[in-house]
C-alpha cells in the first residue's frame, strides 16, 4: 500500500523504511514514526473497537493521553494494551487493535528487565521548553541534575509547532541544549524515560524504554528510582476534548495532535479538515495544517468574537459542532447554523489542561483558572517547582522564562548558587501566545486568548448518549448525568460509579471534562468541585518492568549453609524455611519422600543420623548483667544455669504468647550463647535490641549474632556416641563425663569444635558447633565413618513429634501460651518478673477451655490426617456454621509408632485424652482418638543412649 | 518510599527500617500491680491520630538504634527527630 | 585436617577493564560493642593502632580496617587470618572492665560475613541497580561506609580508593548476592 498520506520527512527523523503488519495487512512506516503516525501515512484510520459499546474508533491524539488507539503487540513478544500513539516503530512489529482488552503471554518474557537508584540535586521532569531551560539554569549552578522526558527526543512540544528559538527550528534548538547538557559531567539526560510515580519525600520513579526485545544483554525497560533534593515539573498540557454527538468518531482528533502528526512525522491525517475550538491555539494547527496540504474547509469557534484571525478558511464564530456524519468514521460535519460541511477530518480543541498529574501525586494542591478554564497548581508540601504549561503559561517565550527561572529556584533552594541567566532565548512567538502540544516530557501549548477567557465543554442537546466524556471506557454526559441523577455529587462518586477516568489512561483526557459535566448536571461551579485524585502510575507500566531482576532464581535471596552444595549432590530436595533452603529428605534411588523419611527417622531411632543445623539462630550475650537480662526475657530461670550447662528455654511477648524457643548455653559468668528458631533469629535479636536500648538501658549487656560463624550438624541416634569418640579422642563422651545439657569444647576430626548435649529427638544426640568454614570437613568426617545417615527437616519433624515437641510457628500461630503447650514447667514460679508474665494472670490465659496441645491418633493408623485440618465433637454434622474444637497442627507417619499420628491444638484438649472427636473432611468424618502428646519414650529413658 | 532521618545514619530508605508504633509507652514499673484492664490498655490499645504522631522506628538495616520520630500521619511530614 | 571453605569458594571472579568482582575470604572479623567514651574504647584504639571511628559511616584503617556500624558497635577486620585478634582486644580492654563499669562485647564473626570487592570504573553504576544510597564521590567517597541493602541483601559497603568497594554479606546471603552482581553487571561485561 502506498503511504499517500505521507507528505515530507522532517530533517532529524530519517528515512529508513520498516515494514510492520497491523490486522494482518503489511504496510511500510519510516524510522522515527510511532504505529499511529505510520497507520495514519497509510491512510488508516478506525484502530480499534471501544471496549463496552463496541463503536468504531480511530487516532485520536498523539502521545500517552491517547484514549482509542489501544493495541496489542503480536511479535517479537506478545504485549497488550499499548497505546498505538507511544509505540516507536521498528521493522517485524506485528500489532492488532483491541477492543478494551488485551492478551497476555502464555510463555515468559525473554527480556531482560532493570532497576537503577539515582540521586540529584534537582530533578527535572520534561524536556520540552520550560524543562531544557530549567535543566539548563540548574546545571549551570553546579548541581547534579537529572533530566527525564518520555519522547524519544527532546523539544516537547517543538517540534510538533512550527516554533523557532534563537533564529533555528524549535526541534533543533532543544536537540542542542539536550546534547550540551548530556556532555555535561554531573548531569544525566534520559530520553525514552517516563516519571509515572511521585512519592513521599522527592522519590519519583520512571521507567526507561530502552527498545531491545529479548536480547540477552542490555535491558528492555529499566525503573529509575530517583530521590531528588528538588524537582522542577514541566510535565507540559493536554488539549482538552469537547463533548458533542459521536465525538468518538474516527476522524475526529484533537487540533494539536494533527499539527503534530504534519509537524513532527510529515504526517497528513486527513484531506479535508473542519475545526472545532474554543480557543485561538487550534488556528495555528490550522495554518500548519494548510500549509502540509490539508484543506481547511472552516473554522467552528465557539466563541463571538474569536481573538484570532485567519483568512486561510471560512470562521463560522458563535457556533458549535452538533455532530458528525458518516458510516463509521468522519465524511462530514453537522455546525449549528445547519450546514453539512463535507471533511474526514474534524479537528477538537476545547483549550488546554496542564498536565498536574505528578504534581497531584506530590500531595500538591490545585486551584482553578479561569482564565485557562482549568486547574492549575496552587502549594506544594514536597520541595518541588512546576513551570511552563503545567502551571498554565502557554506561550513559548512564557515558558522558556519560566523554566529558567524554576530551574534556577530549585538549585539554589538546593544549596547551589545558580549563574547570571543566560540571555533569555528568543522565541518565535514572542509577544504572541501560538503554540504546540504535548505532556509529560513535553510542554508548551496554544491556548485560549487572555482576553476571553472560554471553558467550553458541552455542546448541548437533547440526548447525550452518544456525546463521550471518557472513550476508552465509553462514558457519555447521559452516563454521568445518571450518576448526578442518582444523587452523587463529588466527582470521585461519579467516577467509580460511572467509571470514567479508570481506563488505562488515566483520565488524561476526560477528568477535566467529567468533572465540567458534573459541574454542569448539578448546577456546581466546577472550582469547588475540583478534580479526582491523581495516582501513580502516570502511564501504564508492566509488571515484568516493576519486577526488574527480581525474578525466577533472584525473586528472593536463597539462604543456604556451609554444607549446602554438599546436599545438592547428594540428592537432597529442599525445604523453604523463610530465605533458607533446608534438606527435606534425601531420597535414595527408587523411595518417595514417604520411603525415605520412613528409612531416616530408622535410622537416628536404631543407629545413627546427621542433619545441619546450621540455619538456627545463634545470639552471643555478653556482659556483667547477662544472666539478669536472660532471666526478664525467659520464661524460665537461667540466672542459675552453670557455666558449662544449658538450658531449654521459652520466650513469650507481652501478651504471654509464646514467641520463640531454643537453648541457652553459658560460656562464662557474663556470657551466654543462645539458640533462637530459624525463622525467628533476626527477630529474636531485634527483640532483644529493643528492650536493651528502649527499657533497660541500665542493664550491662551486648547482643551480637553469630548465626553464620557457626556450621551446626546435629548427631542423633543410639550410635551418635560412638561416632564421635572415634573422631574426638580428647573428652570421655560416657553418661556421667560429658551428660545431657552440657556442653563442652573439643576437637572433632581435627577440628576445634564446641560439642553440645542437646536432643530434638528423644535420641542420644549431640550438636556440633564448627567454624563454617570448617563445616563441611566436619560432615565429610562423620560421613566417613561410614556409619551415618543424613536426615533433613522432615524426619527431624517427625521425631521431634512423636516426643511431643512443639515447632513454634508451627504448632504455635501467636495464640498459645507456655501452658496450652502443656509446659507450666519452663515458667517460673518463683522470679520476680519476666515478660508475659503478668499476662499468665489473666483471665482469658486461665480459661479451662484454651486449645491445649494433645496428640490424635487416627482409628484407622494408615490414615494421614491434613495439616490444618479441624475437629469436631461428633460424626454428624450440624447446620453451619460448625463449631471447631481446633486444627491439626502437625501429622506425620512414624516408624517407631507403626502407624500415623499427629498433634493438634484443641479446646480443653488435656481433659479430653482418651476421647473420641472427628475431623471432617468432605466424605465421612474421620474419627480420631486424644492422646498425651508424648507418644514415644515418655519415661525419657532413650536420651542417654 | 519515605526518607526516614536516623539520628545516627542520616536519612535513609524506609526499606531499611521496621516500624514500632507509638512512641512513649512504657513498659509499666510494676506490671503486677495493674488491673487486668490496665494491663490490656498497655498491651492492646494505642493512638491512631490523623496529623502529628510520636512514634518509633528501629534502623534495622543500618545501625540498629531505635528513635522516636514525629510524623505526620496525614502527610508524611517529618515534624521533628 | 580437612579444607576450609569460604561461602563463595565456586564463584569465578570477573575482571575486566570496567569491572572486578572477587571474593576476599578468611578475613578474621571481630565484633566490638563498646561505650565509645570509655577507657576501654580509648584501650582497644590504641592496640589497634587508631582511635575507634565515631563518625557514623565512617571507618579507619590501621594494623586492621576499623568499620563504624552503630554508636556503640565496630567491625575490625583483620588482612587474612589473624587468630589472634580477638584475644587482643580482650586483653586491650581488660584492665578497663577489670576496674569498673564499663563493659565490652568481643566476639569473633570472622565466618558471619565473607567480604566482595567491586571494582573498577562501573563499579559505582553496578552497585546502584541495587544500592538505595547516593555512591557519588561527593557523599560516599573513600573513609565511607555504609550498613544498607544491597539487591534483598543487608550489606556493609565500604569505599576504598580508586573507586574501589568492599562489599561484606553475610555468609548465607553471599550466593545469592554474587548472582545477583552478575546478573547486574551484564550490561557492563563484554
Amino acid at each position: 500500500m502506498t503511504s499517500h498520506h505521507r507528505r515530507h520527512r522532517r530533517p532529524g527523523f530519517g528515512g529508513e523504511p520498516l515494514r510492520f503488519r497491523f490486522d494482518g495487512q503489511d504496510y511500510e512506516g519510516l524510522r522515527g514514526d510511532t504505529l499511529a503516525s505510520a497507520l495514519l501515512a497509510n491512510g488508516v484510520r478506525t484502530v480499534a473497537t471501544s471496549a463496552a459499546l463496541g463503536r468504531p474508533r480511530g487516532i485520536y491524539a498523539s502521545w500517552t493521553e491517547e484514549p482509542n488507539a489501544i493495541v496489542q503487540i503480536e511479535h517479537p513478544f506478545p504485549e497488550p494494551m499499548l497505546q498505538a500513539t507511544t509505540v516507536e516503530l521498528y521493522d517485524g512489529l506485528v500489532a492488532t487493535g483491541l477492543t478494551g482488552r488485551g492478551r497476555l503471554s502464555d510463555r515468559p518474557d525473554p527480556a531482560r528487565h532493570d532497576a537503577v537508584h539515582a540521586h540529584c540535586d534537582v530533578l527535572v521532569v520534561g524536556a520540552g521548553p520550560a524543562g531544557l531551560a530549567a535543566a539548563r539554569a540548574a546545571a549551570g549552578s553546579g548541581a547534579r541534575v537529572i533530566l527525564a522526558d518520555d519522547r524519544p527526543i527532546a523539544g516537547g512540544s517543538l517540534p510538533d509547532t512550527a516554533e523557532t528559538v534563537d533564529g533555528v527550528p524549535g526541534a533543533a534548538w532543544a536537540s542542542a541544549v539536550a546534547a550540551d547538557l548530556a556532555g555535561r559531567p554531573d548531569v544525566r539526560v534520559l530520553s525514552r524515560t517516563s516519571v509515572f510515580g511521585y512519592y513521599d519525600d522527592n522519590y519519583l520513579v520512571a521507567v526507561e524504554r530502552r527498545g531491545e526485545w529479548g536480547g540477552q544483554g542490555r535491558a528492555r525497560e529499566r525503573v529509575w528510582r530517583i530521590r531528588a533534593g528538588r524537582v522542577v515539573l514541566a510535565t507540559g498540557a493536554h488539549e482538552r476534548p469537547i463533548a458533542f454527538a459521536d465525538n468518538d468518531r474516527p476522524g475526529v482528533m484533537l487540533a494539536g495532535a494533527a499539527r503534530a502528526y504534519a509537524n513532527r512525522y510529515g504526517v497528513l491525517p486527513g484531506r479535508r479538515a473542519v475545526v472545532f475550538t474554543a480557543g485561538d491555539s487550534a488556528y495555528a494547527a490550522a495554518r500548519d495544517l494548510a500549509s502540509a496540504g490539508v484543506e481547511i474547509a472552516a473554522i467552528v469557534d465557539v466563541r463571538q468574537a474569536p481573538g484570532a484571525r485567519w483568512d486561510g478558511a471560512e470562521i463560522l464564530s458563535g457556533h458549535v459542532v452538533t455532530g458528525v456524519g458518516g458510516d463509521g468514521a468522519v465524511s462530514s460535519v453537522s455546525v449549528s447554523d445547519g450546514r453539512e460541511i463535507q471533511a474526514d477530518l474534524l479537528l477538537v480543541s476545547g483549550g488546554w489542561n496542564p498536565v498536574v498529574h505528578l504534581f497531584g501525586q506530590a500531595g500538591g494542591e490545585l486551584r482553578y483558572d479561569e482564565g485557562i478554564g482549568s486547574f492549575v497548581p496552587r502549594s506544594a508540601r514536597q520541595a518541588l517547582e512546576v513551570a511552563g504549561a503545567a502551571r498554565g503559561v502557554f506561550s513559548l517565550s512564557g515558558c522558556l522564562e519560566d523554566g529558567a527561572a524554576a530551574g534556577a529556584r530549585a538549585a539554589e533552594a538546593a544549596g547551589f548558587r545558580a549563574p547570571p541567566r543566560h540571555p533569555a532565548p528568543r522565541a518565535s512567538d514572542d509577544g504572541a501566545s501560538d503554540n504546540g502540544a504535548s505532556d509529560n516530557g513535553a510542554s508548551d501549548n496554544g491556548a485560549p486568548d487572555a482576553d476571553e477567557p472560554v471553558a467550553f465543554w458541552l455542546v448541548p442537546s437533547g440526548d447525550y448518549r452518544s456525546h463521550f466524556v471518557d472513550l476508552q471506557r465509553d462514558v457519555t454526559v447521559a452516563d454521568v448525568v445518571r450518576a448526578t441523577g442518582a444523587g452523587l455529587r463529588s466527582v470521585e462518586h461519579v467516577k467509580r460509579y460511572t467509571t470514567a477516568g479508570t481506563a488505562h489512561d488515566q483520565g488524561k483526557l476526560s477528568g477535566v471534562l467529567t468533572s465540567a459535566i458534573v459541574a454542569h448536571a448539578i448546577g456546581a461551579d466546577i472550582a469547588q468541585l475540583g478534580t479526582t485524585t491523581f495516582r501513580a502510575p502516570y502511564m501504564p507500566v508492566s509488571f515484568a518492568t516493576l519486577a526488574g531482576r527480581d525474578r525466577g532464581a533472584l525473586h528472593d535471596p536463597v539462604r543456604v549453609t556451609s554444607l549446602h552444595d554438599w546436599h545438592v549432590a547428594h540428592g537432597a530436595l529442599f525445604e523453604n524455611v523463610g530465605q533458607w533452603k533446608r534438606p527435606w529428605y534425601y531420597p535414595r534411588p527408587g523411595e518417595d519422600m514417604e520411603a525415605a523419611v520412613l528409612r531416616e527417622c530408622r535410622a537416628v531411632r536404631q543407629s545413627v543420623g546427621a542433619m545441619d543445623a546450621s540455619t538456627l539462630g545463634k545470639i552471643d550475650v555478653q556482659g556483667p548483667d547477662a544472666a539478669e537480662f536472660l532471666d526478664r526475657l525467659y520464661t524460665n530461670m537461667m540466672s542459675t544455669l552453670k557455666v558449662g550447662a544449658i538450658r531449654y528455654g521459652v520466650m513469650c511477648r507481652a501478651d504471654g504468647m509464646v514467641f520463640d524457643d531454643g537453648t541457652v548455653i553459658r560460656l562464662a559468668d557474663d556470657r551466654f550463647l543462645v539458640t533462637t528458631t530459624t525463622g525467628n533469629a533476626a527477630a529474636v535479636l531485634d527483640w532483644m535490641e529493643e528492650w536493651l536500648q528502649t527499657e533497660w538501658p541500665s542493664l550491662r549487656v551486648y547482643c551480637t549474632s553469630v548465626t553464620e560463624h557457626w556450621a551446626t550438624v546435629a548427631l542423633a541416634g543410639p550410635g551418635s556416641r560412638d561416632v564421635l569418640a572415634g573422631l574426638a579422642p580428647g573428652p570421655a563422651v560416657d553418661a556421667a563425663s560429658f551428660p545431657f545439657m552440657t556442653w563442652r569444647d573439643a576437637e572433632v576430626a581435627g577440628i576445634a569444635a564446641r560439642v553440645c548435649r542437646i536432643s530434638f529427638s528423644g535420641e542420644l544426640a549431640y550438636e556440633i558447633n564448627v567454624n563454617a568454614w570448617d563445616g563441611l570437613a566436619l560432615w565429610e568426617a562423620l560421613h566417613a565413618t561410614g556409619a551415618v545417615t543424613p536426615y533433613g527437616t522432615e524426619t527431624m519433624h517427625v521425631l521431634r513429634a512423636e516426643k511431643g515437641y512443639p515447632i513454634v510457628g508451627q504448632d504455635t500461630d501467636g495464640t498459645v501460651t507456655p501452658a496450652d503447650l502443656g509446659m507450666d514447667w519452663v515458667v517460673s514460679k518463683k522470679k520476680a518478673g519476666f515478660i508475659g508474665k503478668r499476662s499468665f494472670a489473666r483471665s482469658d490465659t486461665a480459661r479451662p477451655d484454651r486449645r491445649h496441645l494433645v496428640g490424635l491418633l487416627p482409628a484407622d493408623p494408615d490414615f494421614l490426617l491434613p495439616e490444618g485440618a479441624h475437629l469436631v465433637e461428633s460424626s454428624t454434622l450440624p447446620e453451619p456454621p460448625v463449631p471447631t474444637l481446633g486444627h491439626v497442627t502437625s501429622s506425620y507417619r512414624s516408624a517407631a509408632l507403626g502407624r500415623t499420628f499427629a498433634l493438634a491444638l484443641v479446646s480443653g484438649g488435656r481433659e479430653r485424652v482418651g476421647e473420641r472427636l472427628y475431623v471432617p473432611l468432605g466424605g465421612e468424618p474421620v474419627p480420631v482418638t486424644v492422646t498425651h502428646h508424648v507418644l514415644y519414650d515418655p519415661e525419657g529413658a532413650r536420651r542417654d543412649g | 518510599m519515605l526518607l526516614i532521618p536516623c539520628p545516627w545514619c542520616g536519612p535513609r530508605d524506609e526499606a531499611e527500617f521496621r516500624y514500632g508504633g507509638q512512641a512513649h509507652v512504657a513498659y509499666p514499673e510494676d506490671p503486677a500491680a495493674l488491673s487486668d484492664e490496665e494491663w490490656a490498655r498497655y498491651l492492646f490499645f494505642r493512638d491512631n491520630p490523623k496529623g502529628r504522631f510520636a512514634e518509633r522506628w528501629n534502623h534495622t538495616a543500618g545501625c540498629r538504634r531505635w528513635f522516636n520520630v514525629v510524623r505526620d500521619t496525614a502527610t508524611n511530614e517529618w515534624v521533628s527527630a | 585436617m580437612a579444607e576450609r571453605l569460604s561461602p563463595l569458594a565456586r564463584f569465578e571472579p570477573v575482571s575486566t577493564d570496567d569491572l572486578r568482582i572477587a571474593e576476599i575470604p578468611f578475613l578474621t572479623q571481630v565484633n566490638l560493642r563498646v561505650d565509645p567514651k570509655s577507657r576501654a574504647a580509648a584501650d582497644i584504639g590504641l592496640a589497634l593502632g587508631a582511635p575507634l571511628p565515631t563518625e557514623p559511616n565512617t571507618y579507619a584503617s590501621a594494623d586492621s580496617d576499623v568499620f563504624w556500624l552503630g554508636p556503640d558497635e565496630w567491625l575490625i577486620v583483620g588482612a587474612g587470618a589473624r587468630a589472634d585478634l580477638e584475644p587482643r582486644l580482650r586483653a586491650a580492654a581488660t584492665g578497663a572492665v577489670e576496674a569498673g563499669r564499663v563493659h565490652v562485647g568481643i566476639t569473633d564473626v570472622s565466618a558471619q560475613r565473607t567480604a566482595l570487592v567491586v571494582g573498577g570504573p562501573k563499579a559505582r553504576d553496578l552497585l546502584a541497580h541495587g544500592c538505595a544510597l547516593d555512591l557519588h564521590p561527593r557523599t560516599f567517597g573513600p573513609g565511607r561506609c555504609a550498613q544498607t541493602m544491597l539487591a534483598r541483601a543487608q550489606v556493609l559497603l565500604a569505599a576504598r580508593e580508586g573507586g574501589e568497594f568492599r562489599v561484606f554479606v553475610r555468609s548465607s546471603f553471599a550466593g545469592y548476592l554474587a548472582a545477583w552482581l552478575l546478573d547486574a553487571a551484564v550490561e557492563y561485561l563484554p
